[in-house]
């Protein structure tokens, strides 16, 4: 850009005050934070917090930023892999709850229930009572049944709609996701119905005090699910070729292509490993969300999802994680300070914050190692 | 071909206006079929193609806003439902009465329809400042979590006593049309004005037996052909706008930025002087979508992010760069991709005698196997709200991997103050006398 030194000074000089009022900011409510929870009152300052109350809120924020991190890491990729923000991202989280879902109903229904109820997940969730403890192998293998189908139709959609496009320029792309999202977002309306419904056993998921939380089982096995397969992505990005061929990739397209990595190819890793988080992620965000449904669940996570991925910087993975995991958190914590309803918009609030003073991101951009 | 520039523009003007007549005859056209083989009467014909006009037009005004941003100055927003939903609660919010539950301010409506259109603005001019220098990916992404968190906001229960909440802002003003023919525009039934009750007999046509239009209809007409006019005006507006020498520096920042700048165009500034008077256009859009007819509150889930994209799948069937494209989209998209396919599914399972339909899928699969397709037409027929979109979506994806330019977009338009592809009939030699 051809800007003058001057309004780059300016402009650094504004980068730079925005940096210092968001941290001074955020070190006001650190101290609020405090003073709430030591029951303190210092006019604006202060008021009562239960210790508890703040570890429910670390405790849901963190399971949910696992989910928004895990999904965060397949956008991440796509974005920097295919040069496009993919906004149907979300809603291959919303076929992934949908196929992990119905796949662990037949299993855990299958010979006591009409089938035709299981596979729409239709059956009343008290009856089929799914749970991790009740039913280990119906939501153990819902969850592979949501990565596998959810695979397959990103690369089905690469297919049939990317692929074609693969020179054309982001915004391109970005408009043909949106037809996909819709696509996607009405079939599972037209195959499932527009209804919210429970999926999970209501009253049979165990769950243990600690710390004043009640933690439960179906979020210690996303705190699981979501380690190993961060575990699985970092080795397999810093341990295998294809890693190191994705990160290539992701780092410099045409550089990547001289050097002879088939970039063909490696775009199907990428869909499939992205994909297959989102599947996954889709899943775990039905067992988190109390065992709900919907066919606009994944569409509505979209926006704090990108929100991680700007935070950690576009195309980092690790970044999309620690993006995730503060977006999750923040969208919580906010609650000491707000309202409920306001958790979301503080989350896209700092997401603007980012995009403004810091676009590269906490991780600076292009780096997936 | 005509030599001379002023006739050429205006024949375009004649063949754009071509376009619309024609598009509007067309929606007319199938509106009336499918009026009668519901066999609706003639006042519920007339009532559909007033809605049908309506849809066209508010759609017509959010698209030209739309492109004014995409289409000419390359800024890809899809934020278009907040800028919309802060017009139109910061008009309702200045017009409603002071008594009212929320309530208002009480002031005369232009005050009310300027003053959404400055607030929309004034959101563009925060929200814009900084993002109008991030790259394209990152201010759609900024301007549609700008939108969610203005639709949050008003949904929120903490200002519910300014605006309603989650349950919508209840107090809209009676329309202008209803103030002029009636005494008492709260009440359909009062006394009405000397022109009403002028127009109420007229629109009664004695000599016609079977034609009557009530007079709830009648008010809904003239304010339907309000916002046309407000439509041409804007239409009129951006045409002049987009051919004037601020227009052309909006092209080439669209076509080339540094260009631009190179050139000591200072396009930060008219980037941003752009995004506000589009915003503001978006804010005059949803006065006249969700403050005008038919309508006795507004909520703010009527401003979701896909009524955003329902505005851009209009603008790309009409084509990005093209005022007339925009109105024309705006057209066929309300009007076939919209409001006609619900009403051809109640037809056809009408006409085929598909009665008790399956509720899922699965129960209208099975019989597929006997041989038996109604079960599912059926099926596919109830669900064509569903359907309806997937199709969008399919369109979406085959205009923009086959067709980006969309109907009438990227027309070589001229650039330069006089058409420069027109010489003159005869060169002088040099010897002018400039």
């Amino acid at each position: 850009m051809g800007a003058s030194a001057t309004t780059a000074r300016g402009r650094d000089l504004l980068a730079r005050l925005g940096v210092a009022v968001t941290l001074g900011g955020a070190v006001l409510l650190l101290i609020d934070l405090l003073a709430q929870l030591a029951r303190v009152d210092l006019w604006i300052i202060g008021g009562e917090l239960a210790f508890s109350q703040l570890m429910n809120y670390l405790w849901t924020g963190l399971t949910l930023g696992l989910i928004i991190g895990l999904a965060g890491v397949g956008l991440s990729l796509t974005y920097s892999i295919l040069n496009f923000a993919n906004f149907a991202h979300g809603d291959y989280l919303t076929l992934g709850a949908f196929s992990g879902s119905s796949a662990a109903y037949v299993i855990a229904g299958l010979g006591t229930i009409d089938l035709a109820s299981l596979i729409l997940v239709d059956a009343p969730a008290s009856d089929v009572g799914m749970s991790v403890t009740n039913t280990p192998v119906a939501v153990v293998m819902g969850l592979v049944v949501s990565i596998v189908v959810t695979i397959g139709l990103g690369l089905a959609l690469d297919r049939v709609v990317y692929k074609p496009m693969r020179n054309f320029e982001g915004i391109s792309l970005l408009i043909a996701s949106i037809g996909v999202a819709f696509i996607l977002r009405y079939l599972a309306a037209l195959i499932f119905g527009t209804g919210r419904r429970g999926v999970t056993a209501p009253n049979e998921i165990p769950s243990i005090p600690v710390l004043g939380v009640n933690v439960n089982a179906h979020q210690v096995t996303i705190l699981v699910v979501a380690v190993v397969a961060m575990l699985a992505i970092h080795l397999l990005l810093q341990r295998t070729k294809i890693g190191k061929a994705m990160r290539a990739m992701a780092d410099n397209r045409d550089l990547a292509r001289i050097t002879g990595i088939p970039t063909e190819r490696m775009i199907t890793a990428t869909w499939v490993l992205g994909s297959g988080l989102a599947g996954a992620s889709g899943y775990m965000l039905m067992l988190s969300s109390g065992g709900t449904l919907g066919f606009n669940d994944g569409y509505l996570l979209l926006l704090l999802i990108f929100a991680a991925v700007i935070l950690g910087g576009i195309g980092s993975v690790y970044g999309a994680i620690v993006g995730g995991l503060l977006i999750g958190i923040t969208s919580r914590l906010a609650l000491v300070w707000v309202p409920g309803e306001f958790g979301r918009p503080v989350a896209f609030g700092l997401m603007i914050l980012f995009l403004l003073f810091r676009p590269s991101g906490l991780f600076g951009g292009v780096e997936t190692a | 071909m005509s030599t001379d520039t002023d006739t050429e523009s205006r024949s375009r003007l004649v063949t754009d206006a071509g376009y619309i007549a024609g598009a509007m005859l067309l929606l007319y056209i199938v509106f009336l079929i499918l009026g009668t083989l519901q066999g609706y009467p003639l006042e519920g014909i007339i009532s559909s193609l007033q809605r049908v006009t309506f849809l066209v037009a508010v759609y017509g005004l959010a698209v030209l806003a739309l492109n004014l941003h995409w289409g000419y100055a390359g800024l890809f927003n899809i934020g278009v439902a907040g800028f919309m939903a802060v017009g139109v609660y910061t008009s309702i919010m200045l017009t409603a009465p002071v008594g009212a539950s929320p309530p208002g301010l009480g002031l005369p409506l232009p005050i009310g329809i300027i003053g959404g259109m400055l607030a929309s603005a004034l959101v563009g001019l925060i929200a814009g400042l900084p993002a109008l220098r991030l790259r394209s990916d990152y201010l759609a992404i900024m301007t549609v979590a700008v939108s969610e968190i203005i639709r949050f906001t008003y949904n929120s229960n903490t200002f519910s006593q300014y605006t309603g909440g989650a349950s919508g802002f209840g107090s809209i003003p009676p329309s202008p049309i209803r103030e002029l023919f009636l005494q008492d525009a709260s009440s359909i039934i009062s006394e009405p004005t000397a022109l009403g009750a002028a127009v109420f007999g007229f629109m009664e046509f004695p000599g016609i037996g079977q034609l009557e239009i009530g007079r709830a209809l009648t008010i809904n007409i003239f304010s339907t052909l309000l916002i046309v006019v407000v439509l041409a005006a804007v239409y009129l507006f951006l045409v002049r706008a987009v051919n004037s020498p601020y227009g052309r520096v909006l092209k080439s920042i669209r076509e080339d930025e540094v260009a631009a700048q190179s050139l000591g165009k200072n396009t930060s500034r008219f980037k941003l002087k752009t995004f506000m008077l589009g915003c503001a256009l978006m804010g005059l859009a949803g006065i006249m979508w969700f403050g005008a007819i038919g309508q006795s509150s507004v909520y703010p889930n009527a401003f979701r992010p896909e009524i955003t994209f329902y505005i851009f799948i209009a603008l790309i069937i009409g084509g990005a760069g093209s005022n007339t494209g925009s109105v024309l989209g705006g057209a066929l998209f309300a009007g076939l991709l919209f409001e006609a396919p619900p009403r051809v599914a109640t037809i056809l399972t009408d006409a085929l005698g598909v009665t008790n339909a399956p509720d899922t899928i699965i129960g209208a699969l099975g019989p597929i196997a006997s041989g038996q397709l109604t079960p599912m037409l059926g099926f596919l027929l109830d669900n064509m709200s569903q359907l309806r979109f997937i199709f969008v979506g399919v369109l979406l994806i085959y205009l923009i991997q086959r067709r980006p330019e969309g109907l009438l977009g990227h027309r070589s338009e001229i650039a330069a103050a006089t058409d420069l592809s027109v010489r003159p009939s005869q060169s002088k030699g040099g010897e002018t006398d400039e």
